[in-house]
């Protein structure tokens, strides 16, 4: 996993309540089993017409926001299934930040596993941030993981709160299975136990 | 004396294999149900990085989301599935469960269903376990006192290396439902009534414990219709303390404790519950009784009405990001404020899903189904769980009902809960469905859902619109 320590790049406003993660990656694109170039459906059914021609309102087809790194969006973001394929696409099309009031558990816990940096922020500050997105390619927004801060396109400063332990695996760029396994004798002690209190299981 | 623990602690404390500080806390999980759709990236990464499967004795592998579920290409087996993607996920699945030492509930065997019908049916679903699966209703299983929740690919292959999970501890909520409900209400449509009362984000953080008469007064279909839903109100899982009935549910299936070893799991299970003055960090209560047979006229879950009033007005809602979610649905539902709901036509029925897939909901259908027709615009279909739900409703002559009433018997599977298979809307299509997603393109891009009860569904199907049932019982 790429390590998360600081990017700075254009955001793309997306105002919009339980974005959810049938709107981030519609279900016909689930059939895949690989987990790369899934960022050309990322919003497929919110950015192109039924036979597949771009709707230019779309914020994603505005010229302006083609590079944008950072998504700035409404509460419960991620809302709905387990799908790691959420992640996945926004990922590949270049977000590796997303910012908004609140978001779903699962999809919250499956941008760790990718390095995508979620930064929830109270509602006045994301209204903030979504007007500075607002500002196409000028929307330029720094953020700091290390200082848990965000910086403006005028210099004002945000900081945000972060789970220490997922902030070291988000610098790190750790992989997070060998260091549970680095574990492996607490693993084999609780199995131990568990074997002589519930030997049915 | 020791603190007095909630439910959810109870069973957390239980797992617990470490928590350095620092670091998240690791547990162990118990059993993992696996999918086609989110396990093939899981296993490669295992190849990837020459892991193995540290329990494959805990795992249990069946496809649902891909499978057809009409009679012709059913027969066909894996080569009957004429989507070559789909297909392939199936076959995948297949193979990985093969190298990987796992079992497999493959297409063409009885016991193939919704991976969340399954595991209960099986007895893989026990009280006080923890069940992990790539699924966001894995929730369901919480209807028996086991702690269980979806997660990510990533997580199925942490699951799969390690048999532990790292992750935070939730905060505790229960929902009580005292009272008794009125009739033509069921699980449903409590579940409804909560995630319309606490919103989609309510039960975010939490894990959701359901508690009081009405609750106590479910049969283990309705507890699983209810836990299914959990996440729908944002909550990772919902729990139901487990009593004679589930004990009575569990016994004697094939993977449920024998001999000796089912005395001492029952006697470990009489002990998970709420000790009393267990602090919750909140509380809900409703009353059953002023539950009326509900639907939903938006995009969210919690959009919901009950059937005998109109679409509500975005205007009366005062956040403005809440307000143009409400037009933006309204728009995508083709609804306007103040319409009746019972005045709207349906196109399709949808009767299936891990929510309202099993034998007692065809059973509630069949009891409005018979001796009545569908009519005659409506393409109604019921789609059991599992292959032995399947059976089951044969032998009590279900299928018959459901024919002779006009509805489609298919075969089990995922179906027209989100359409990742042949069965799917068309653009504005219009369906009441006892699924539990009414997003977006959830059943088919432009596709317009209506959440309901199964008894709801099959009154929408007799009458041609959305209907309360309780002018035909
Ligand atoms: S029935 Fe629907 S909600 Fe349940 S597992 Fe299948 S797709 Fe998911």
């Amino acid at each position: 996993m790429e390590p998360f320590t600081t990017l700075t790049a254009v955001a793309a406003p997306l105002p919009l309540v339980n974005v959810d993660t049938d709107m981030i990656i519609p279900k016909q694109f689930l059939k895949t089993i690989q987990r790369s170039g899934l960022g050309n459906a990322l919003f497929d059914e919110m950015r192109r017409t039924p036979d597949g021609k771009d709707i230019p309102d779309f914020v994603l087809n505005k010229p302006a926001y083609k590079n944008a790194k950072i998504l700035v969006s409404g509460a419960n973001f991620g809302c709905g299934s387990s799908r790691e394929h959420a992640p996945w696409a926004l990922l590949d099309f270049g977000f590796r930040c997303i910012i908004a009031p609140s978001f779903a558990d699962i999809f919250y816990g499956n941008c760790f596993k990718n390095g995508i940096l979620p930064i929830a922020l109270p509602q006045d500050q994301i209204d903030k941030l979504m007007d500075d997105a607002e500002r196409g390619a000028n929307a330029i927004i720094s953020v700091d993981l290390e200082k848990q801060e965000i910086r403006g396109p005028d210099g004002g400063v945000i900081t945000f709160d972060i789970d220490p332990f997922r902030k070291q695996i988000l610098l790190n760029g750790w992989d997070d299975i060998g260091l549970t396994l680095r574990d492996g004798a607490a693993i084999d002690d609780y199995e131990a136990k568990a074997k002589l209190a519930k030997p049915w299981l | 004396m020791t603190r007095a623990r909630t439910l959810y602690d109870k069973i957390w404390d239980e797992h617990l294999v470490s928590a350095a500080p620092g670091e998240l806390p690791v547990i162990y999980i118990d059993r993992h149900l696996v999918h086609e759709v989110t396990s093939p990236q899981a296993f490669e990464g295992l190849r990837m990085a020459g892991r193995t499967v540290r329990h494959p004795e805990k795992t249990l592998a069946v496809p649902d989301h891909n499978v057809p579920t009409d009679k012709a290409n059913r027969a066909g087996g894996i080569e009957g599935i004429s989507d070559p993607e789909s297909k392939l996920q199936v076959q995948t699945l297949a193979a990985n469960a093969a190298e990987f030492g796992i079992e497999h509930l493959a297409m063409d065997d009885i016991r193939q269903g919704i991976v969340h019908i399954v595991g209960p049916e099986q007895g893989f679903t026990q009280p006080g376990m923890t069940i992990v699966c790539g699924d966001s209703h894995t929730s369901t299983h919480g209807a028996f006192g086991a702690l269980a929740f979806g997660i990510g690919t990533s997580e199925v292959e942490h699951v799969l290396a390690t048999q532990t999970l790292r992750m935070p501890q939730s905060k505790n909520m229960r929902v009580t439902v005292n009272g008794t409900p009125g009739p033509g209400v069921g699980a449903k449509d409590i579940a409804l009534a909560i995630i319309g009362k606490i919103g989609t984000a309510g039960g975010t953080g939490y894990v959701i414990e359901y508690a009081g008469e009405a609750i106590r007064a479910l049969s283990m279909e309705g507890r699983m219709t209810l836990c299914n839903m959990s996440i729908e109100g944002g909550a990772r899982a919902g729990l139901i303390a487990p009593d004679e009935k589930t004990f009575d549910y569990i016994k004697g299936r094939p993977q449920a404790p024998k001999g000796g070893g089912w005395e001492q799991a029952l006697a470990y299970w009489k002990t998970l519950f709420s000790d009393d003055g267990a602090h919750f960090d909140a509380e809900i209560v409703i009353d059953a009784a002023d539950i009326p047979p509900l639907v939903t006229w938006g995009t969210s879950p919690e959009d919901v009405a009950p059937v005998t009033g109109v679409v509500p007005d975005p205007a009366n809602e005062s956040d403005p990001g809440r307000r143009a979610a409400k037009e933006r649905a309204l728009d995508y539902m083709g609804l306007t404020a103040g319409q009746k709901l019972s005045e709207v036509k349906v196109d399709r029925v949808f009767i299936g899903s891990c929510t309202n897939g099993r034998i007692e909901d065809l059973r509630a259908v069949a009891s409005i189904a018979k001796g009545r027709k569908v009519a005659a615009h409506v393409n109604a279909m019921i789609v059991p769980g599992s292959g032995l739900v399947k059976e089951q409703a044969e032998r009590e002559g279900l299928d018959a009902i459901f024919i002779e009433a006009g509805f489609d018997w298919r075969e089990p599977g995922c179906s027209m809960c989100l359409a990742m298979n042949a069965d799917k809307l068309k653009p504005e299509e219009r369906c009441a469905s006892t699924s539990n997603r009414n997003f977006e393109g959830r059943q088919g891009r432009g596709g317009r859902t209506h959440l309901v009860s199964p008894v709801m569904a099959a009154a929408a199907a007799i009458k041609g619109t959305l209907t309360d049932v309780r002018e035909l019982v």
